[in-house]
């Protein structure tokens, strides 16, 4: 059985122009154990998509699909109060923005503590203990005194190991992970990509990887998610999407990757394609 | 004519920044060295990447060669002239030449500005140019970068992020600069938009003779744009080089260290670790 599964999901805000659809008719699903990466560019729907999962949309959204089970339960008609037993402990999300993510006048400690007594109903002594635990699980140099650190004095990189360690506090069984590496350097995403893979193969947990980026896709997916415009435009196996991809979209994308320029000029996703592909 | 193209448009000798970072009221203030001691030449009509991660300096680099920061020591110079800010304002001549474009087109446009005040804006501010003529160059401009002379009067919140960074280079190339400096102009935009963008400053710099200091993190960018490349890290330039020998052959651990670390989507590596994955799984299986 599927982990999460999300059959013909809409997603429409209300506007002051009318209501705009950002998710038209998405299908989805993700395996235990299984990376699937959700690829778009701005304005696809691809994290309009998983923020509806968490129920984290604002009261301008309304969210309807056919299905939307997490390991057989039905998120949609689920109580508040079930929900929240799920969201943050069975299914916890990190997002692009690390040190926006945290607050600013609590010490790291004092966040993912407040995680563990709060979600798992630890005491402060157990939950210390765990913290330390965690922090060393997500490879954060000198964990005992990072714990005492504010957000300010830690790097990108850090802030996002300990946004990381508070997600797998719970021992999710899907990480939603929404561009988790788009605001830090090229080594600094090395490193987070490759923690959050050795994670899930420890853990044995699905990985939901939110991205704008084929070449993220490219080192990190089982499977692949293609979304233009809150469409999905293409479904394969990784090796499948980059050697033989089926939609026009996904080959437009893949030759404006500069690293795949041949001549003078990159090809773009033409105009006459996104013009085809709105109507 | 031969002096002309053998003078570099712009040349970097040993420049260095400090800043100063305020103490605390017990304790003193300390320099930081953003730059220590750069050297370069760009001759006309060719690019010089710069790369580098945060903290690498390269925005401080960039902020000195627009003429917008003076450096602490060391040289500057433009068509061989020697520049220094701290000593004389440069005047429009020299404002005309160097021209900078910023990576967010959000913030480097003044909202409450129409698209057309926007590239008059240098004109009336460096040239005596007649009104009627400032209208048509700017408007003959929005045609050059790909965009319509009835954008004119719009506003840049009419405008995706990619028109609005055609908006900005625009309005940098309405003096007919020599040099453009360009802090990661397409970091901002969508793959798609991001090619589009490329091949603009490329028609351009051919069109125009254009000389380029493009600062990018992106190595597959600089791959395509750049001719020479420098690898900035801590403030030193780890690599100088041009791009073919750089990408063909890096020397310093850490420009390989970067090269390593930038995801590729090479079909064999991909082949490779979904391997992996399996072998890996059934282990877990057995």
């Amino acid at each position: 059985m599927a982990q999460l599964n999300i059959r013909n999901l809409t997603v429409k805000f209300a506007t002051a122009t009318g209501s705009f659809t950002a998710v038209d008719g998405i299908d989805l699903h993700v395996d235990p154990g299984e990376v699937l990466a959700i690829v778009g560019e701005s304005g696809s729907g691809k994290s309009v998509s998983m923020l509806a999962v968490m129920g984290l949309l604002p009261d301008t959204a309304t969210v309807t699909a056919d299905e939307m089970t997490y390991d057989g339960r039905d998120l949609l008609r689920m109580s508040r109060s079930q929900r929240r037993k799920l969201i943050g402990r069975e299914i916890t999300m990190i997002f692009q923005e690390p040190i926006a993510s945290l607050n600013p006048s609590f010490t790291a400690g004092f966040q993912i503590e407040e995680v563990l007594r709060l979600n798992l109903g630890m005491s402060r002594k157990q939950a210390r203990a765990r913290a330390l635990e965690l922090f060393t699980a997500v490879g954060i140099p000198q964990p005992e005194e990072k714990l005492k650190s504010y957000p300010h004095q830690m790097s990108g990189g850090q802030s996002q190991r300990v946004m990381i360690a508070m997600a797998i506090a719970s021992n999710p069984r899907l990480l939603i992970a929404d561009e988790p590496t788009t605001a830090l350097d090229v080594t600094i995403q090395k490193q987070i990509l490759d923690l959050l893979m050795k994670l899930q193969e420890d853990y044995g947990m699905a990985l939901i990887l939110i991205t704008h980026d084929m070449g993220v896709v490219a080192e990190t997916a089982d499977r692949v998610v293609v979304q233009y415009k809150g469409r999905k435009m293409e479904e394969a196996d990784v090796l499948s999407l980059f050697e033989s991809p089926k939609s026009a979209y996904t080959r437009a994308l893949l030759s404006a990757l500069p690293e795949h320029a041949t001549g003078d000029r990159l090809p773009t996703v033409s105009e006459m394609f996104l013009r085809e592909d709105a109507e | 004519m031969s002096d002309a193209k053998d003078i570099a448009v712009v040349e970097g000798r040993a420049l260095v920044q400090d800043y100063h970072v305020p103490g605390s009221l017990f304790t003193g203030g300390k320099q930081v060295r953003a730059l220590k001691g750069i050297d370069f030449s760009v001759a006309q009509g060719k690019t010089l990447a710069i790369v580098g991660e945060s903290g690498s300096g390269k925005s401080t680099l960039a902020r000195i060669i627009a003429l917008i920061d003076p450096p602490s020591e060391g040289e500057l110079l433009i068509d061989g002239q020697p520049i220094d800010i701290t000593r004389r304002r440069p005047g429009p001549d020299m404002r005309s030449k160097v021209q900078m474009v910023f990576q967010n087109p959000y913030g480097s446009l003044n909202p409450r500005q129409k698209v057309g005040d926007v590239l008059m804006e240098p004109l009336v501010i460096n040239t005596r140019t007649p009104a009627a003529e400032r209208r048509e160059r700017a408007e003959a401009m929005l045609q050059k970068v790909g965009l319509q002379p009835e954008h004119f009067n719009r506003y840049p919140h009419m405008f995706s992020g990619g028109q609005r960074q055609r908006i900005a280079i625009a309005r940098a190339l309405m003096l007919n600069p020599r040099l453009l400096v360009l802090d990661e102009p397409v970091s901002a935009l969508d793959l798609s938009v991001q090619a589009q963008v490329l091949n603009l400053l490329a028609d351009l710099q051919d069109e125009f003779e254009l000389t380029y200091v493009f600062v990018s993190h992106d190595l597959s960018v600089v791959r395509y744009i750049a001719d020479d490349v420098m690898v900035l890290s801590k403030g030193e330039a780890v690599e100088q080089g041009s791009r073919e020998a750089l990408f063909a052959d890096p020397q310093h651990p850490y420009t390989k260290a970067l090269f390593a670390a930038t995801p590729v989507t090479d079909l064999d590596a991909i082949r490779a670790r979904v391997q992996r994955r399996r072998e890996a799984r059934e282990r877990q299986a057995v």
